[in-house]
């Protein structure tokens, strides 16, 4: 027995020696494998198919042939994964070089807690081109991200299922909405689609009422002061409520999902059984996926932006979007910068366009967007004054969070327009 | 379990020689031998035995330690700041997470829900299930396929059952078609969709999904009531009804109620089916406290409040369990009539 112990803990040094080797060698190798004295790039991004994942090992690759010396390791994710991931890899601090921001509230609490690089000297030449798209991911007049893609919402909508209805124009106040889904059940359609089983669907309607409610100057304020006691904000919910008495969506919208299955959101424009939906620049790509031809609803794909509200102090022509930025975390090597910008360059965003990867944001790509429906988009959003970074979003996850709940409450008729404002005024005192 | 641990170690360590390793490894099964040798080395060996069994226990405590104990204890810890999980944790507020989850309309519901479901799951699958047993127990045709059936939903994974219900639950959906079908037309609903309907249909599925489970309980129980009550009660001119109701389920009563004890738990701790057939809505009518933990909590970045929230979830098991084994258990454990019922 004596002899046994002394053997099993020899084997247990042995092993321990083995596994500690092995450890070594590992970050021996590792140091000693990138190429003598580079710089090792890590970046994740959720371009996990082609064309985008093979466009952006392109750019990778064309980078390290400019800059010798470095590498980039690319991590093509899923969105949702991306999302877990660096949510995982934000409070253990092993965050990746170059990552993807979406700017507001999820930035502001990231640059709080001193993860993210200040960009504003280094990448000061992209932001001046990229002009006011910019704004979502600057905080006390630094930058720390670079939007490479931002669109804006509306609603899509079927145009044959429109004429069928006998609706000529698109409608473009709310008085016109409301005659357009009385046409449309008039003629047996069920006339929008809402994913309220996913509550941001639903909850777009509220930020939309709320930016013909209210003035830029009062959202802008609630962003920074989170004080929604302006009475515009009751309004945008008795406007919300107004629209869900008239009963315009499809049967069942509390449970269904945004865009997930047929039987989605936008499964249902997809395949003609409802006239339009509210989404954003994504709802192209997102119908061709749900369609077994893949072109989604085809050349019968149409878009009008969000009616304006009459009596409202809000700009109609100013629109609710949201988008993606590059951004590097504050342990970043110097070189990310570099990679960042070029990122964001005339050549890499006009590439970037044409593979339809999303909206560009560098002017000088403009031109390249091949999918008309998403160039008149692209229109729409230069021209509005202002573009509303989507509300949840912008004011975090948490006051987002119960402002949605609160507004797919509303959808339900289980919450009035103060209960709105007051879940949402709750959350944000409790910051 | 422990004794067992116990005779093997002691046999082990009186074989201080590797002659007699080979000799107490031939011995072990013959369970007499340790149990002398323990006798004869008196008190000594009691402190030694106490030893071995904290040195053959340390790794599986050190693990429980590592991975429930010091999670929980971290937890609650946690539960008494508000922190957003990033940067340092160094805002406490004391007590005003749990305040603030028990005065919330929609956390309250949640437990109330829960409680709805623990009443509900043992009253719809206790006759049930029990039914079943009895039916399924009897010599008749396709026995062990309808063991089968009754069976497998269990076995199915739950997000992957979820999502086939979710399909066919769905408006015009397959079940809408069946009704249809049968001229019942006029009874389908919003089955997901409505908020006054969608708990009692979340039920449904979580019945088809734990029936089976309850019924394979109940089958292994029913296995071992003697042959020979039933024949004494055959003798004595007793009918089938009687038989079930006097011999068959007092019999199976420790069964019934270890059974109770996991359908309970499991409906407290409630997410996966849950989470994939509604999210806990439609307007929050199926929110589960587990649903809200992720819902309200993690997934806003409030990992404060959501430890808070797990702690009371933790502390309502907790209670609920101790209650259970103490009211209803307790018979079972103390006198142990047949060990295999408590190993189950």
């Amino acid at each position: 027995m004596a002899r046994n112990r002394a053997l099993s803990a020899v084997a247990i040094l042995a092993t321990a020696s083995v596994l500690a080797a092995c450890g070594g060698g590992d970050s021996g190798s590792g140091s000693g494998g990138d190429s003598g004295d580079g710089t090792t790039l890590t970046w994740w991004h959720n371009s996990n198919s082609d064309p985008g994942k093979a466009y952006y090992e392109k750019v990778a690759s064309d980078f390290e042939a400019a800059n010798p010396g470095v590498n980039i390791e690319i991590s093509a994710l899923a969105h949702e994964d991306m999302l877990t991931r660096l949510d995982a890899a934000f409070q253990t601090g092993d965050t990746p070089d170059v990552y993807m921001e979406r700017g507001g509230g999820e930035l502001a609490s990231h640059v709080e807690a001193g993860l993210t690089k200040d960009i504003s000297e280094d990448s000061a030449a992209e932001i001046e081109k990229i002009g006011g798209s910019v704004a979502g991911w600057q905080m006390d007049g630094k930058t720390y991200a670079l939007p490479f893609s931002v669109g804006v919402v509306g609603f899509w909508y079927n145009k044959d299922l429109f004429a069928q209805a006998g609706i000529t124009t698109p409608p473009a106040t709310m008085a016109e909405l409301d005659d357009a889904v009385a046409k449309l059940k008039a003629a047996g359609i069920q006339p929008i689609s809402v994913g309220a089983g996913d509550k941001w669907p639903a909850a777009h309607y509220w930020y939309y009422t709320a930016m013909r409610e209210c003035s830029e100057d009062v959202l802008s304020d609630a962003v920074t002061s989170k004080d929604f006691s302006d009475p515009c904000f009751l309004k945008a919910g008795e406007d919300l409520e107004a629209l869900i008495a008239t009963d315009p969506f499809n049967e069942g919208f509390l449970a269904t999902p945004a865009q997930t299955g047929p039987a989605s959101a936008s499964g249902l424009l997809a395949s003609g059984q409802v006239a339009m939906e509210l989404a954003g620049h994504w709802e192209p790509g997102v119908m061709q996926g749900l369609t077994e031809d893949k072109q989604g609803l085809g050349t019968k794909t149409g878009w009008f932006p969000f009616p304006a509200v009459e009596g409202g102090q809000g700009d109609p022509a100013a629109q609710l979007g949201g988008g993606d930025a590059w951004a590097c975390s504050a342990e970043a090597p110097p070189e990310c910068t570099d990679f960042i910008n070029y990122l964001l360059s005339d050549e890499v965003q006009t590439g970037f366009a044409e593979n339809s990867m999303g909206l560009p944001t560098n002017p000088a790509a403009a031109g390249a967007v091949a999918d008309p429906a998403l160039a008149d988009l692209l229109t729409i959003r230069d021209e509005a004054p202002y573009v509303q970074l989507y509300f949840d979003t912008a004011f975090g996850e948490n006051v987002g969070g119960a402002m949605n709940d609160a507004i797919a409450l509303m959808f339900a008729g289980e919450a009035t327009p103060e209960d709105i404002v007051e879940a949402t005024q709750a959350a944000a005192d409790s910051e | 379990m422990a004794d067992d641990v116990t005779a093997r170690t002691t046999g082990t360590d009186v074989a201080a020689t590797p002659r007699d390793t080979a000799g107490a490894a031939d011995r072990a099964p013959r369970s007499a031998a340790p149990a002398a040798r323990g006798g004869r080395r008196g008190l000594s060996s009691a402190g030694r035995k106490r030893a071995e069994i904290a040195f053959f226990t340390a790794p599986a405590l050190a693990l429980l330690a590592l991975f429930v104990v010091v999670p929980v204890i971290q937890a609650v810890r946690y539960s008494t700041y508000k922190w957003n999980g990033l940067g340092p944790m160094d805002d406490f507020v004391g007590l005003e997470n749990y305040t603030q989850a028990l005065t919330d309309d929609v956390f309250t519901s949640a437990v109330t829900h829960n409680l709805v479901i623990i009443v509900l799951s043992i009253l719809i699958q206790l006759p049930l299930g029990l039914g079943i047993a009895l039916l399924l127990n009897r010599e008749i045709r396709g026995r062990s396929f309808l063991r089968v059936v009754i069976f497998m939903p269990y076995v199915l994974a739950e997000v992957v059952a979820g999502v086939v219900w979710v399909l066919l639950l769905q408006p015009n959906g397959l079940v809408d078609s069946v009704f249809d079908g049968l001229g019942l037309g006029g009874l389908t609903q919003l089955w997901l969709g409505d908020p006054d309907i969608a708990l009692y249909t979340v039920m449904v599925v979580l019945t088809w999904k734990y029936l089976g489970l309850a019924v394979l309980l109940f089958l292994a129980g029913l296995q071992g009531v003697p042959e020979e009550i039933y024949e004494a009660a055959q003798i004595d001119g007793a009918t089938w009804w009687q038989v079930q109701r006097r011999i068959t389920i007092p019999l199976l009563g420790p069964t019934i109620r270890t059974w109770g004890f996991l359908s309970m738990i499991g409906s407290l701790q409630l997410f996966d089916m849950v989470w994939i057939l509604t999210g806990g809505g439609p307007a929050n009518a199926t929110v589960t406290m587990a649903t809200y933990l992720i819902n309200q909590g993690t997934d806003r970045s409030l990992y404060g409040y959501a430890s808070a929230v797990a702690v009371i979830l933790f502390g309502i098991s907790l209670v609920l369990a101790v209650i259970y084994q103490f009211f209803v258990l307790r018979r079972d454990n103390e006198a142990a009539p047949r060990p295999r019922k408590v190993k189950r």
